[in-house]
């Protein structure tokens, strides 16, 4: 069986955004750029599945312009077999990423689709489920714990629900899209680096896939959030429900 | 406060675009709703609420799914709930037991294709999240997430990068326009459960035509939940939070004494939950869940993006760190600097018993 995983290049989790002064948009030149992080545990949920003798191939996909080939690398340091980069400048919606997931599951007939449940940079958790629903496979979102059957050819996945943890049997091939509890991702060593300029990274484009970019969505304004005045620091505990009971009246 | 300010001025602009043909527009609504214990849940209802902004002539039909008498139950709860419910499906079923994404999908579509609405709405939980999109794309239409202001029934604001930009977007696709909405966004009026007098009429969804196949391919095992003496964290007054400051689960309790003193609900942090002191779904956050109570107390949180997005529109903001430099002082009203070891005993014994 094989295995896609889907990897998004996203501004690093760990910056602080600014958005543009023409409001088009959030500022993404000279801003550190990473893997999402949802996509990284993603990709070692798959890596832990073929290192279990479950799957014969790891395969990561990215989508976007010429740098998503740098996130491609990330994962292939980790351990992926080959990636594929679907080449577009355009802005892609979770529709469009969708049908073009859909097409390459077409090319490449994989027995798990595995992707993050949201990237930190739109937060639209839609993928995943849209791709699903495009298949007709079964979804698994929010996994905190996936479990393989080989010989039923189903998925067990632990799913981080509102209210406790829910547990559903899929039938494969499914989606599943992982959650932050589901593993720790490695860290690629430095001989993987090396080895990972040397895998294959294949290249399409959406024309190639036969996937049209229509975009329902256009994105008016981007503005900055409202600003909380600056609080106050008080000394003592008294002091604290003094100021809660009388000046903020929530006591 | 700016925001409202912004709300409202995109509203005016959109308002200036469709105050010729298009404001006598009629907008139908589907509000995909969930339920539990023979009750709709809350967050669902506040779906309905968000409807209001959607303008023109708005019909607003509620879907719920289930089997047996506890959905029937929820059905006529749910047509008495809101005012603005003109009508309720009921969709019953063994395939809806449990409210799993492939058939609900499918419901989706098939009701979606007998009914043509111009919106379809859902609240943004774990429910509403799994099934949504996956309906959307069943429809071929771009889903909008998390919305938490609607200027009209094409344009939306919804937070993006863990809510430090927000994101004004049109739909410019084909019916239906689909949304899920942030709850916290859009409180329930106190006096609107009991201003109705008259209940909306229940119809049962035909399900003769219903494709049973898809169903088949996902079975629900179990859900394990944890105990629930406290107000839910989604919908709570007040909320207390403990984060890796609180170093185990033993102190920790130390947390819930204080909240059960303020009838609170208890909130945690990334680390918190994975240093094993709570259970996940209490954790706050940009994956966690999202709360904007009046009275947010944080004790031993060091105030990372992450957290910081799913607490940032509570009224009023209280931080007790050790740490005079960490960052949640910078969103936090009232700020103490000092060991919550000694501040939590001392505000267990100061604190005014609750009304």
């Amino acid at each position: 069986m094989k295995i896609l995983v889907a990897a998004k290049r996203v501004v690093d989790y760990a910056v602080k955004i600014r958005v543009k002064p023409d409001r088009s948009g959030v500022e993404t030149q000279n801003v550190k750029m990473s893997m999402n992080p949802f996509c990284e545990i993603a990709l070692e949920e798959a890596l832990r599945i073929k290192e279990a003798g479950l799957a014969s191939e790891v395969v990561a996909v990215s989508m976007g312009p010429a740098q998503c080939v740098d996130t491609l690398r990330t994962g292939l340091a980790m351990g992926a077999d080959r990636g594929i980069h679907v080449d577009s400048s355009a802005a892609l919606y979770p529709l469009t990423v969708a049908k073009l997931l859909k097409a390459l599951v077409e090319v490449e007939k994989p027995g798990l689709l595995i992707l993050g449940k949201q990237a930190i940079d739109d937060d639209c958790n839609q993928t995943g489920q849209m791709v699903a629903g495009l298949l007709g496979w079964p979804q698994g979102t929010f996994a905190s714990k996936v479990l393989l059957d080989k010989e039923k050819q189903v998925a067990t996945v632990e799913r981080e629900v509102d209210g406790g943890l829910e547990t559903l049997c899929l039938d494969l091939p499914a989606v599943i899209t992982t959650d932050l509890r589901l593993n720790q991702p490695r860290y690629a060593t430095l001989p993987n680096i090396m080895k990972a300029k040397s895998k294959v990274i294949e290249k399409y484009t959406p024309e190639d896939l036969n996937v049209e970019l229509k975009s329902d969505l256009e994105v008016v304004e981007v503005t900055e959030p409202p600003k909380r005045k600056a609080g106050v620091t008080v000394s003592s505990v008294e002091e604290l429900i003094d100021k809660l009971k009388n000046e903020a009246d929530v006591i | 406060m700016a925001m409202l300010i912004r709300a409202i001025k995109c509203c005016t602009t959109l308002s200036r675009f469709s105050s010729l043909p298009f404001a006598f527009r009629s907008v139908s609504t589907l509000v995909l709703a969930e339920h539990e214990g023979g009750a709709i849940k809350a967050p669902s209802v506040s779906a309905v609420e968000a409807t209001k902004s959607l303008g023109g002539d708005n019909t607003v039909s509620v879907l719920l799914a289930g089997s047996g008498p506890s959905l029937h139950e929820a059905a006529a709860r749910a047509a008495s709930c809101h005012p603005s419910i003109s009508q309720v499906f009921v969709a019953d079923s063994d395939t809806f037991t449990h409210p799993l994404a492939e058939p609900w999908a499918r419901l989706v579509h098939l009701v979606q294709q007998r009914g043509r609405y111009t919106h379809i709405v859902a609240a943004s939980n774990s429910f509403g999240k799994n099934i949504l999109p996956r309906a959307a794309a069943l429809l071929d239409v771009s889903p909008v997430t998390d919305v938490i202001s609607l200027c009209g029934s094409s344009q939306f604001v919804r937070p993006i990068y863990a809510g430090n930009a927000l994101c004004t977007v049109r739909y410019a696709g084909t019916n239906p326009c689909m949304l899920t909405i942030r709850s916290t966004s859009f409180p329930i009026p106190a006096q609107i459960a009991d201003s109705k007098s008259n209940a909306a009429p229940i119809s049962q969804v035909d399900l003769s035509t219903f494709d049973e196949d898809c169903a088949s391919k996902s079975r629900y095992v179990k859900h394990t939940s944890q105990d629930k003496e406290r107000p839910d964290l989604g919908n709570a007054r007040v909320v207390v939070t403990g984060g890796r400051g609180l170093r185990s689960a033993e102190n920790f309790k130390l947390i819930e004494k204080l909240a059960e003193k303020l009838g609170a609900a208890v909130g945690a942090t990334r680390a918190a939950v994975d240093a094993g002191f709570v259970p996940n779904d209490l954790q706050v956050g940009q994956t966690g869940k999202i709360v904007a109570p009046e009275l947010y107390m944080a004790f031993g949180v060091s105030g990372a993006i992450q957290h910081i997005a799913g607490m940032r529109d509570s009224k009023v903001i209280v931080a007790v760190n050790k740490d005079a430099d960490a960052p949640i002082f910078q969103v936090a009203d009232y700020g103490l600097v000092g060991d919550l070891f000694e501040v939590i005993p001392e505000l267990l014994e100061k604190f005014p018993e609750k009304k």
